[in-house]
């Protein structure tokens, strides 16, 4: 079961897990980020496009789906505005061996910061925001999975 | 040539809004000259096309490099380096 959403909610992890892991997968391996506090940052805005997105996602999840063998994928991404602490993405993979639902949740992650429609706002405690640049090693991390 | 062009992240700020229909002239035939003919079309243009290296498109719903053809496509989304996850 592959499942993707992108939403304004706040990710329940816990409740996604569950019903990720619904048949007893055996191995499940996850990957939770979350809004650093750190900075004076007061919200962290997400902006998206409203077809691209997900279908950026949904096109991730289908070629981890082909290339490791997966009983279940959950890839969740926020969208809007969002406090530290708050989650921002939740990927969770499952197989019956960890090291293919650990490749997997890496690939993804990995991928989902150089290949989908994202961009990321910082608003701090002084009114300042500013848009957020790519990290100079997100490329690297990314192209060792061509 | 009637082209749907939406605006993202700050190429959406920069420019003051989130898409418009453009009635591309002839000539601008791939993503890199959309972009010049932009930058050089207005000062909001100018600002939000200023270093074209920064900016990323996607052409009729995939992703795009700057020589990617758009001569008889609907929609060109143009935005800044992704950031997600």
């Amino acid at each position: 079961m592959i499942r993707v959403a992108v939403q304004p909610a706040a990710i329940d992890v816990a409740g996604e897990l569950d019903l990720h892991d619904a048949g007893g997968h055996g191995a499940t391996a996850s990957f939770v980020g979350r809004v650093r506090g750190e900075g004076e940052l007061t919200e962290l805005f997400l902006e998206h496009h409203p077809v691209l997105t997900a279908a950026g996602l949904g096109e991730l999840a289908h070629r981890a789906a082909d290339r490791w063998s997966l009983a279940a994928l959950t890839l969740i991404h926020r969208v809007g505005a969002m406090a530290p602490g708050e989650t921002i993405v939740l990927v969770l993979a499952s197989s019956p061996h960890r090291a293919e639902a650990l490749a997997a949740v890496e690939f993804l992650i990995d991928r989902l910061k150089t290949d989908v429609m994202l961009w990321k706002r910082e608003r701090f405690a002084d009114g300042r925001e500013q848009w957020v640049e790519p990290r100079a090693g997100d490329h690297g991390r990314a192209e060792r999975w061509d | 040539m009637a082209l749907s062009v939406s605006y993202f992240a700050w190429v959406r700020e920069r420019m003051g809004i989130a898409d418009e229909v453009i009635d591309l002239p002839a000539g601008v035939a791939d993503v890199a000259a959309l972009v010049g003919w932009l930058a050089a079309r207005d000062a909001r243009g100018a600002r939000a096309f200023a270093e074209p290296e920064r900016i990323r498109a996607a052409v009729d719903g995939v992703m795009a490099g700057p020589g990617t053809a758009i001569d008889g496509v609907r929609e060109v989304a143009l935005f800044p380096p992704v950031t997600g996850g």
